[in-house]
């Protein structure tokens, strides 16, 4: 039997909701329902931060903080958790907590709007009991935009709190909902189901083709608050413990579909760092804190961030569908703008990736107009194997270059058994040509992206060959 | 002593902030029976409207009223100088997002899918898109203006050295963090209470109630406070007061009109793009002998403030250089885009970019250290002190300014640094780059230089304090506070911050061109010490002393011996029937401008800084990254330093943003592609150098008599951050060892950085470097 309740813990207290629309966002909810308005709406895309709020999860007996952007969270997604609003923050006397009283203290405040995220974003950082340093906290705040300041006294602040104390309460309240059934919500005329087995997803998977898979919804919230679609039907992911998990094992990590990307970073930088740097700039903390790996080759984007490392190393996906599981390679997952091999009824059950064989070199690169929280104009990633001086293997493969992230094939073709020579690379440079005819749009011309593509390309020679260091501007000072 | 002025007090409301209880208008308790509002938008850049069905939109879930042109009782406009800007595309429409109706619905996700119901022919007319496009055409909202000082024409061709050249400069989304919002609730009487994020609530009370056909006396604005305004408040806040209204009106429901975020963008104005032209002689030390400027600014499709924007972006072609020969020319471009605004800057920042990148060329030209040629040509503080419009510049500290921060940021020994850098790295490349900046402080429209304030003491001897000018996040009513209670000698927490509301103060000028403090806190000075002045005259006959021997200190009254507690003499002076509210109001003086003529006195005083911007960039891609910045800041005798500092640095980042990553985009159908933060980019923590040295200028006092010697803060530090940019151009320009002056329009985006970079190599395997180098 399936929850029917959606249980959370707010301000203290366990809320259960019975008819809960799917649909609706915890940001509404909690401006509208509860009434909270200290969470604002900025951009309704998770892309400011200015509705950053705190979930608690228990993890073992300690609960673990993350930073999301309430604006694109679905309300049922809450379930089993602690949601911590700007409002929870002070200490019954009224007094400050330890970050607001930072921010106060060094006029990190202006117009104000935007300070409610950032306070929250200080508040999970502070709960993390992270040793503050400006790298940290520059990627702690880059989905939080502020407009008035300039950062400076806000990087103060987070310079400034520290010592968080547990909250043995909030653990009480979270081991009393913890749940180990499947939930299925209904309200507003719309279905909920959060299966919390493979196979009961799989099960779900078949019994709903239409549904909407959800997991991060990064993507899929912006369906709701942008294009005003009807999901009436969603099946999220988020619960199957069996999808969270990142394992080592066998010449590879297999990084479950609902693994978030902050975890996956943590495993994928020990052994590529190029791709952990990717992974983190491919959004922010809040962004990372929900979006998954496999939402990511879900949605099929051209620009998914995470597509060109992936394919460049090799990576391959496995695939389900009822008890079936097939794995393919993730060059021939993506057949066409937004299109895949995904049959009616499957899912993306795991990545898996390659570890690194001491002969590869691997580095990727982004190019975006803004280093952090941003979508890539070009993304480029590198995989040789070098032997004897001359290309044994290489894979490339670009994102933002065609309608799919798309291995360079005449490229690599041209390079295979030659020396890694400047000639060579050269010879490379101008197959790209025949690979790609990149498109114009907001983020760069077709222009610069056949020069950029060609330019990272050389970087990675000069790099590889130790002519230039590891000098980038997007890492200058770190 | 607390509660006096030059004191780094916090924001006044910083606690409120934090803890998330600062109300803005979307937190307003909303009121019941509530409509939400929703926008019916153009698609079309340029069209006639053939048909506008709203029948599927009348008959969608939850929608109580739908209005077009027609239903528009008084007038459909909301053009702030010229009545040329429509509520309501009526049967034309001028640019892609033009509002054409609106929607009150129940719920506001109901009104926004019901304005997507609406089915629309339309028929198509030629657009102008661009500058180039309205350039030739010869369209334009406003005639051209010019200002002419010398005979510029004449300077040109006797000049030894003679540049000509072009710059584009891009527009600027504001992306204040709260958008557009307005709740209207109807009085009794057809009154309209409108709670409005605004910088400028007198007009959006006047064209509310113009919208409605009823007397200005009928319409009440409230702003408590705006998240962010930065000048996209300021006429902008009407068009979705005036829907609110006439919503609220027809339905007789309290209405309330949020943007979301992609609308707001894509329906509000933003900062004019220029594309400049010079035309420079000088000598061979660098000094100008004469130039000529054409600025041709894209006002978009209709007049809005294009007209005071242009002639700022003109006053400020000089920036600190005396231009002894000058000819300005604008033109005011009229396209089928949204009409452009008033930006933080108001013009002043595309003027400074002129002039600064032809002394930038200058400099490559000669060889010459850019600074080096910024000083040859820093105005004079005896002679060669007359600017283009014939005004004299009697406070010139750029000098001071520029030789102070040339020291403390150690500018030559970091450009031997960055040399020395350059010539041992093949791919990265640093550049450096100093500019100062001097910015007018008045509204060049004379008669906007006037305030009023509202001060109440109660019976307690706590102060009330309102005046006209709005709150959005600059720190004005902590500072107008801090006035204040130095005025009574009393704790600035015993001085109550209020809403701005036409209702106390009428008649205000925007909250706008840096002039808050000076002209707000100045009106609340003088309510202040009226009243002040009759309680020390109360005290005086009742403690035999002269009146003007009483002081106002530490929350108490001194006469003569004795001490007097300030709430005691206000409980007496009220059963003494003495009047204990005043109003106060202001105007600036010494201030004229003949706009016929170009010549005149439009500024009281200037606003002086200079910033030294170090980058990095790769030439392989063009990503580029601001390392350091050193910034000295004149803000006269600061009324809060902390404020002011929190002024200048969100200024240069602002402006950094600008020049370097933001980007606003059109499609070929001229529509909007960058209407969202995830495709519009404004600077984040990580694009801010850790090494940020922000002072302000120690000595700083204003030579006029501005509350406390203080100086307007608001706008001039943008301009600092032309440092970025010419830092980028400097770093470019060391691919060719400094010999060629890259090309490098703005914003400096990856891309235009790496265009740039594959010019400047063409060029140099043209041979262009080597003739440089034998010239």
């Amino acid at each position: 039997m399936a929850e029917t309740a959606l249980r959370f813990v707010l301000g203290g207290e366990v809320r259960t909701l019975a008819d809960v629309d799917p649909n609706m966002t915890v940001l509404n909810y909690l401006r509208t329902v509860e009434r909270r308005t200290g969470t604002m709406e900025g951009c309704a895309e998770g892309d400011c931060g200015a509705c950053t709020v705190v979930l608690g999860e228990l993890d073992g007996s300690r609960i673990r903080y993350r930073a999301v952007n309430a604006c694109i969270l679905f309300l049922p997604v809450l379930d089993g958790k602690q949601l911590i609003t700007v409002e929870d923050l002070k200490a019954p006397d009224g007094s400050l907590h330890p970050v607001q009283q930072a921010m106060v203290d060094s006029h990190g405040s202006q117009c104000g709007f935007c300070t409610p995220g950032i306070v929250m974003s200080l508040f999970a950082f502070h709960k993390s009991s992270a040793k503050p340093d400006r790298a940290l906290i520059d990627d702690m705040l880059a989905g939080n935009l502020c407009r008035c300041t300039g950062y400076r006294p806000i990087v103060d602040a987070a310079m400034a709190a520290n010592g968080a104390t547990p909250d043995r309460r909030s653990v009480k309240l979270l081991r009393s909902i913890r749940r180990d059934r499947p939930l299925a919500l209904t309200g507003n005329g719309r279905r909920y189901f959060a299966p919390t087995t493979a196979a009961d997803l799989a099960r779900l998977r078949a019994a709903y083709p239409d549904a909407v898979m959800l997991a991060g919804g990064t993507d899929v919230g912006l369906w709701v608050t942008k294009q005003q679609r009807d999901l009436n039907t969603l099946i999220y992911v988020g619960d199957v413990a069996d999808l969270k998990k990142v394992r080592m094992g066998d010449g590879r990590i297999e990084i479950g579909a609902a693994v978030t990307y902050t975890d996956a970073m943590t495993a994928v930088a020990k052994h590529y760092p190029d791709f952990g740097e990717l992974i983190r700039r491919l959004g922010s903390v809040q962004i990372r804190n929900a979006g998954t790996i496999g939402g990511n080759i879900a949605n099929a984007s051209p620009i998914g961030d995470s597509m060109p490392a992936l394919i460049a190393l090799g990576a391959t996906v496995v695939l389900r569908k009822n008890g079936k599981r097939r794995e393919l390679p993730l060059d021939d997952f993506f057949l066409d703008y937004r299109r895949t091999a995904l049959a009616l009824g499957e899912f993306i059950e795991a990545v898996h990736l390659p570890l690194p064989e001491p002969a590869r070199r691997f580095h990727a690169w982004k190019l975006s107009k803004r280093f952090d929280q941003d979508i890539s104009a070009v993304c480029g990633a590198y995989s040789l194997d070098l032997g004897g001086g001359r290309v044994r293997d290489i894979r490339i493969c670009y994102g933002g270059m065609a309608a799919t992230p798309k291995r360079a094939a005449r490229c690599e073709e041209t390079l295979r058994g030659r020396r890694w020579s400047y000639d060579t690379v050269e010879a490379g440079v101008a197959a790209l040509s025949e690979d790609y005819a990149p498109l114009s749009d907001m983020r760069a011309s077709g222009h610069y992206r056949t020069l950029a593509a060609q330019n990272l390309l050389r970087k990675f020679w000069l790099r590889t060959t130790g002519q230039v260091g590891a000098g980038d501007v997007a890492t200058w000072g770190r | 002593m607390a509660g006096s002025v030059h004191r780094s007090l916090v924001h006044d409301s910083a606690q409120k902030h934090v803890s998330g209880e600062a109300v803005y208008v979307d937190d307003i308790p909303e009121p019941s029976g509530l409509l939400f509002a929703a926008f019916g938008i153009s698609d079309r850049p340029h069209a006639r409207i053939r048909k506008l069905d709203l029948a599927p939109v009348r008959d969608a879930p939850g929608v109580v009223s739908v209005l077009t042109a027609a239903d528009v009782r008084g007038s459909n406009n909301i053009g702030p100088v010229v009545p040329d800007e429509p509520i309501f595309a009526d049967g034309l429409v001028e640019y892609a997002g033009q509002s054409m109706f609106a929607v009150a619905a129940e719920t506001i996700e109901q009104a926004r899918r019901a304005a997507r119901l609406a089915v629309i022919e339309y028929e198509d007319l030629e657009p102008v898109l661009t500058i180039a496009d309205a350039m030739a055409r010869k369209s334009f909202v406003l005639p051209p203006h010019a200002m002419r000082r010398g005979d510029a024409a004449r300077a040109l061709s006797k000049a030894p050295n003679r540049l000509q050249g072009r710059i584009e400069i891009g527009g600027q989304d504001h992306f204040y963090l709260e958008g557009q919002v307005s709740l209207a609730v109807p009085q009794e009487d057809g009154d309209m209470l409108v709670h409005c994020s605004t910088q400028h609530p007198s007009e959006v009370q006047h064209l509310v109630a113009a919208a409605l056909g009823r007397p200005d006396n009928a319409v009440t604005v409230e702003v408590r406070r705006m998240g962010g305004g930065f000048g996209g408040k300021e006429t902008q806040a009407a068009l979705f007061a005036a829907i609110a209204a006439l919503l609220a009106d027809r339905t007789g429901r309290p209405v309330k009109a949020r943007v979301d975020r992609d609308d707001d963008m894509i329906m509000t104005g933003k900062r004019h793009d220029f594309v400049t032209d010079y035309d420079v002689g000088f000598d061979n030390d660098g000094r100008i002998e004469g130039i000529a400027f054409t600025l041709a600014a894209r006002c978009g499709m209709s007049a809005d403030l294009s007209g005071a924007i242009c002639d700022r972006a003109m006053f400020h072609s000089d920036n600190c250089y005396y231009l002894e020969n000058a000819t300005i020319t604008s033109h005011r471009c009229k396209t089928n885009t949204v009409s452009n605004t008033a930006f933080r800057g108001f013009g002043g920042p595309q003027g400074m970019v002129g002039i600064e990148q032809a002394i930038d060329e200058i400099a490559r030209y000669l060889g010459k250290d850019p600074l080096d040629v910024r000083r040859t040509n820093f105005y004079g503080t005896t002679d060669r002190n007359v600017t283009p419009y014939h005004m004299t510049v009697e406070d010139n500290i750029v000098a001071e300014i520029v030789d102070a921060l040339e020291q403390s940021s150690d500018y030559r020994a970091r450009r031997r640094a960055v040399d020395a850098f350059n010539a041992t790295s093949p791919v990265l490349k640093k550049g450096l780059a100093l500019t100062p900046v001097k910015f007018g402080i008045s509204f060049t429209t004379t008669h906007l230089n006037q305030a009023g304030a509202l001060i109440h003491v109660y019976k307690d001897g706590s102060v009330h304090l309102n005046h006209g000018g709005t709150e959005m996040g600059q720190g004005l009513f902590v500072k107008v506070a801090q006035i204040v209670a130095d005025v009574f000698g009393i704790d600035v927490d015993r001085v109550k911050i209020t809403a701005t509301s036409t209702g106390k103060v009428p008649n205000t000028s925007a909250t706008a061109a840096s002039s808050g403090t000076d002209i707000n806190g100045a009106a609340a000075q003088i309510a202040a010490r009226e009243i002040r002045n009759r309680l020390a005259r109360f005290v005086a006959e009742k403690h035999g002393v002269a009146a003007k021997a009483v002081r106002f200190e530490s929350n108490h009254l001194y006469a003569g011996t004795r001490k007097l507690k300030f709430a005691d003499v206000v409980g007496e002076a009220y059963l003494a029937r003495i009047s204990l509210s005043a109003a106060g109001y202001f105007r600036t003086p010494d201030i004229h401008y003949d706009r016929k003529t170009a010549r005149g006195r439009p500024f009281r005083y200037f606003a002086y800084g200079a910033a030294v911007s170090e980058v990095i960039v790769d030439t392989l891609t063009g990503e580029n990254k601001l390392i350091r910045a050193d910034i000295l800041h004149d803000a006269g005798k600061s009324i809060n330093p902390a404020i002011d500092i929190g002024q200048v640095e969100g200024g240069f980042v602002q402006g950094m943003g600008w020049l370097t990553m933001e980007e606003v985009c059109w499609d070929d159908a001229g529509r909007l592609t960058t209407h969202a933060p995830s495709t519009y980019k404004i600077p984040v923590s990580s694009d801010v150098p850790a090494d940020l040295r922000v002072t302000l200028l120690e000595s700083g006092r204003n030579r006029e008599d501005v509350v406390h010697r203080s100086k307007a803060v608001g706008e001039p530090p943008l301009m600092l951050a032309i440092s970025v940019f010419l830092a980028l151009k400097d770093a470019i320009a060391s691919i060719g060892h400094n010999q060629i002056s890259p090309r490098l329009d703005a914003p400096a985006t990856p891309e235009r950085v790496l265009l740039a970079v594959e010019d400047l190599r063409t060029r140099l395997k043209r041979g262009e470097g080597a003739m440089a180098a034998a010239e």
